[in-house]
């Protein structure tokens, strides 16, 4: 192959990057290789999991369809981003900690990633549109309910209402 | 990695044009939901790409000249569900592509790709057919517009020539205006799932909403291509609103469709969802164009 490995410069994490890069490499592959992002996790590796989901330009992609090439001028966020300066643990990660959101937690910086997403629309939504921005993850531990309350519990907290109580 | 053997990237749409003839073995990659896929099952492995999905140029949905929707290849399934043109004149569009896979695939999933695949169960495919849609291609000679229902010639194959990109998907004036229609998808999960079967219709109603003035339902999954289905489309057209009209014109799907046993489901459990759903997707156009049912 030539040109088998092309420059790209984006931004990872709000840091400017630039690596060269094998063109047959999806995204997943170069975040975990090329950045040690291990948060990104290699799960079913056909789009189908999301234990591999990024937020690409405001947006979540499971990276591991996703062409490392196409990164190129791109604002890449992984879970590392979450991290506060003195390692302190985001929000809505100690949500899904105190929800007991994780158990094996090997899709929990998915999930995570898209409940950013959704977090930094700032509108409320009900029980069942959550269901549905969170519906490209599987988790086969948790059963979902304990993930979805960490979600729900953290936009309540971001909008500064009190969380409905079940009826 | 993926086992691709050479990965061309085109700049412009005249560039793919060109990769296109100098690479003549090598497949056209859009978002990749599919193709990267199917490399990774070995399908397609050790293929040549030229990917088109840096063509922001062929992004966005606009009105023409002649008013007519102008959808770019390239636009996600979920800037479709958000734009106002779509949610102003072929909303069932919008709510049919937003029932595909799941969240982060209907990011990088295209109308384009949907379409070129040539699967019949492509959730946008049975409401651009009802929609009478036309295909933009644009190749070394120039642009060219087929009918979507020319477009697709069998299972999987569909009328792009070697030279050719798929750049717009336009939905006429004449077919939008004034109609309201409905998407159902059946499957066996909310997400993440293939339709066992799709229906979408779309009506234009008198404007004392007692008559239809015009009916169109298509079908995916009822046969090797999307299909339309003429006989109840006649059931129904220029008849009364009315809950007998959409009983003989859910009965009359039958006649039409010609679906097939497959793991997903067997052929006589698609017909009779297919009359069902028919049915439901004319009701629920009704309500949304403010008629009622008597």
């Amino acid at each position: 192959m030539k040109d088998q490995f092309r420059l790209i410069e984006f931004n990872l994490n709000g840091k400017d990057v630039a690596k060269m890069v094998d063109c047959r490499a999806s995204l997943t592959d170069m975040l975990r290789d090329d950045y040690r992002m291990t948060s990104v996790k290699k799960g079913c590796e056909v789009g189908e999991c999301g234990a591999c989901n990024v937020i690409i330009d405001g947006e979540c992609y499971n990276s591991c369809i996703y062409l490392a090439v196409w990164a190129k001028g791109k604002k890449i966020r992984t879970l590392e981003s979450l991290l506060g300066p003195n390692g302190e643990l985001s929000d809505i990660q100690q949500a899904f900690i105190d929800e007991t959101a994780v158990q094996c937690g090997f899709c929990t910086p998915g999930f995570i990633m898209t409940a950013i997403e959704i977090l930094e629309t700032g509108k409320e939504y009900s029980d069942d549109e959550l269901r549905k921005q969170l519906s490209g993850h599987l988790c086969r531990c948790t059963g979902y309910e304990n993930i979805l309350r960490a979600v729900k519990k953290t936009m309540y907290k971001r909008l500064g209402k009190p969380m409905p109580t079940a009826t | 990695m993926y086992d691709i053997k050479e990965l061309y990237e085109a700049e412009s749409v005249r560039d793919a044009i060109r990769l296109r003839l100098e690479h003549p073995e090598a497949q056209i990659i859009a978002g990749g939901s599919d193709v990267l896929v199917q490399m990774r099952e070995g399908k397609r492995a050790g293929k040549e790409l030229i990917s088109i999905y840096t063509l922001d140029e062929l992004r966005g949905v606009c009105l023409d000249m002649e008013d007519n929707l102008r959808i770019g290849s390239l636009t996600s399934f979920s800037h479709l569900t958000k734009h106002p043109l779509i949610r102003q004149h072929i909303n069932v569009l919008g709510e049919a592509v937003d029932m595909v896979g799941g969240p982060q695939i209907r990011n990088i999933g295209t109308i384009g790709g949907n379409t070129c695949n040539g699967v019949t169960s492509a959730d946008s495919a049975s409401t651009l057919h009802a929609y009478e849609a036309l295909i933009e291609l644009t190749g070394a000679e120039g642009v060219r517009r087929v009918p979507i229902k020319d477009f697709y010639l069998g299972a999987g194959k569909v009328d792009i020539r070697p030279d050719e990109i798929q750049t717009a998907i336009l939905i006429p004036k004449a077919s939008y205006e004034n109609t309201c229609g409905y998407y159902y998808k059946y499957a066996m999960r909310n997400a993440m799932d293939i339709a066992t079967t799709g229906c979408s219709v779309n009506v234009r109603l008198s404007p004392d909403k007692q008559t239809f003035e015009r009916v169109r339902v298509a079908f995916g999954v009822a046969g090797p291509v999307p299909m339309r289905a003429p006989g109840a489309e006649a059931a129904a057209g220029g008849q009364p609103v009315s809950a007998e009209t959409a009983e003989a014109f859910g009965l009359a799907v039958v006649g039409d469709i010609n679906p097939r046993d497959s793991w997903r489901a067997s052929k006589a459990f698609r017909q009779h969802v297919a009359v069902e759903m028919a049915r439901r997707c004319l009701v629920e156009s009704v309500k949304r164009c403010g008629g009622e049912l008597k």
